[in-house]
């Protein structure tokens, strides 16, 4: 199994440096060899697991509750202005 | 009597009979951490000034003459992956370096109500990722009873401390062997309880079907408090459950006599270490001594834990870590012009080797047109897993194999191999992904003098179960006494 290791970094929104491009390329190739040993396994009907545990959906009155304060919420993010995150500009 | 190498339930004892107060059993952690911490290298952060407040506040209660808990007093280290209010919590990364939470985790608050003393954060693998803490964004832990081994991982800081005597105990995390692995290496007790019982509320999310936090400690009676200080339900984690949490002390009948223990063939794989297969079998013939009724079992399905593991995690890994853009918390890179150049700098500055591949697998295999070949098809696996087990729990009560194929590593052994170190975690994995319980407990040494794990495994809830099995085990050998000599 071929991947397109720079279609997959762009999707991860990680760049990487050449040198991480080619190792990672070469030791994912060799996992993903590994893996294929799955298509051994019959699972024809098999349900898939998401959780091991069987676990039901939790509701809950949707009501105004304490949450955490916004001063210190912003106060530990790489940039903020009034009452916001701040990151470069999204729209010309 | 050296203070620091006792376990929770002999210092509970002195602090209720007022022979030491809590102040002169934090000093001594803290001195301990000071003789041996140089060359252990556990800590990534000591927090004296916050352990010795709640130290005297837990003397002055007892001077007040009132009763005390199992766990007040008691010096703990946290492996760095859990939120502790006000206090750096990097989970090992270099992205998460100045994060400082304004929350506590839902065992550090459970921990505190108790009155635990934190001495301090332990390193770890990035983000969890990893068997030997090689993968800390920071620096390699290294094994007390070899300090060119590695300890283990992720938990590795925990099970080395905890070794070293310079905790008492300490939490961990495991996701696929994080704590009965460096456990096993360390020759320490560590458990990974049921996927549901403790809340993973503040807990930094690695693989969110699979990570659960649990103890690591120098004894089982101590494994046994601990996870009942730190388990039951939480609004905060849907996925924990609403079901009583026992004193597991009572499980602790010293006597194994009729439990039925499954022994999995699969477990005992080509190339496993001679001592480690030698080890475990004679735990077994002891169990078998003792009264157990012992009988082969097959897990059909253990080949392809590996492959099923390292498809879920990494995907769970790739969705979670998105997270980490500069944006809300954490390190964000200074080299930029858009926003999207800010996010792909941000991680490639932030994230570790290990952590940048599991994202780009995880990322793959979640991707248009191979996700049925590749996610889909791991999580089918995963059900015939659980179903192994469901048909091998019919038939006994517990599963006894070793926690890991060989003895700690060498520093540097595995490093530029992923798949190697992947394979490491082989007989640790399976447990991960049927949301089982399972404990590692010391039996025994190889020939080099290194501790060596055997894992005992039990059905959904039934810690108590393999706690009585573990407990029934110490008190018939005496590895877990054993000391490592820090040279």
């Amino acid at each position: 199994m071929k991947m397109d290791i720079e279609k997959v970094a762009r999707l991860a929104r990680l760049e990487l440096t050449e040198g991480e491009k080619e190792t990672f390329g070469d030791q994912l190739e060799q996992i993903l060899t590994y893996m294929e040993q799955l298509n051994r396994v019959d699972t024809a009907g098999v349900e898939p697991t998401s959780h091991a545990i069987p676990i039901d959906n939790v509701f809950r009155e949707d009501e105004v509750k304490p949450s955490f304060q916004r001063k210190e919420v912003l106060d530990i993010s790489p940039d903020q202005e009034d009452d916001h995150f701040k990151v470069p500009r999204i729209i010309e | 009597m050296d203070l620091h190498s006792l376990t929770i339930h002999q210092l509970h004892d002195l602090l209720v009979k007022k022979e030491v107060t809590s102040r002169e059993v934090t000093e001594a952690l803290y001195r301990r951490i000071g003789e041996v911490d140089g060359r252990i290298k556990a800590y990534l952060l000591l927090t004296q000034e916050e352990a010795f407040r709640q130290a005297d506040e837990v003397d002055r209660k007892i001077i007040r003459g009132e009763k005390i808990g199992d766990l007040s007093g008691i010096p703990i280290g946290l492996k760095d992956i859990l939120c502790t209010k006000g206090i750096r919590t990097t989970c090992g990364s270099k992205i998460l370096d100045n994060y400082v939470p304004f929350y506590d985790g839902t065992v550090v608050r459970k921990l505190k109500e108790k009155e635990a003393v934190f001495l301090g954060k332990l390193n770890m693998d990035e983000f969890a990722m990893g068997s030997s803490t090689e993968n800390s964004g920071f620096f390699t832990t290294r094994n007390p009873w070899g300090l060119d081994r590695i300890p283990g991982g992720s938990s590795g800081g925990s099970a080395a401390a905890v070794a070293a005597d310079e905790c008492i105990a300490a939490l961990g995390t495991d996701t696929g062997g994080s704590i009965r692995q460096p456990a096993s290496c360390c020759g320490v007790v560590g458990l990974k309880p049921t996927y549901g019982r403790v809340s993973r509320y503040g807990l930094v999310a690695f693989a969110s079907s699979l990570d659960q936090i649990g103890p690591i400690t120098k004894d089982v009676e101590d494994c046994a408090i601990l996870l009942r200080g730190i388990s039951g339900y939480d609004p905060r984690d849907s996925t924990s459950i609403d079901m009583e949490v026992p004193d597991y002390r009572r499980f602790l009948a010293g006597n194994v006599k009729g439990v039925r223990i499954g022994i999995p063939d699969e477990y005992f794989i080509a190339g496993m270490d001679p001592d480690v297969e030698g080890l475990v079998k004679e735990a077994i013939d002891l169990f078998r001594g003792m009264g157990a009724e012992v009988q082969t079992i097959s897990l059909a399905h253990t080949p392809y834990a590996v492959a099923v593991y390292y498809v879920i995690c990494t995907a769970e890994a790739s969705s979670n870590l998105a997270r980490y853009d500069g944006v809300k918390y954490g390190f964000r890179s200074n080299r930029y012009h858009d926003l999207l150049e800010m996010y792909a700098r941000t991680r490639a500055e932030g994230f570790g080797k290990e952590v940048k591949r599991r994202i780009i697998l995880g990322t793959y295999v979640l991707s248009a047109g191979y996700y049925d070949a590749y996610y889909r098809k791991a999580s089918q696996v995963r059900t015939l897993m659980r179903s192994d087990f469901e048909e091998a729990f019919k038939k006994v009560d517990v599963i006894a194999t070793p926690t890991a194929p060989t003895p700690a590593f060498r520093i540097g052994e595995k490093v530029e191999d992923p798949l190697q170190m992947y394979l490491s975690d082989i007989l640790t994995i399976p447990v991960n992904l049927a949301g089982l319980p399972a404990i590692s407990v010391p039996c025994g040494f190889n020939r080099q003098g290194l501790p060596i794990g055997l894992q005992i495994m039990g059905k959904h809830f039934d810690e108590g179960k393999i706690l009585r099995v573990a407990h029934a085990f110490e008190q018939n050998t005496d590895f877990h006494l054993k000391k490592p000599n820090i040279t």
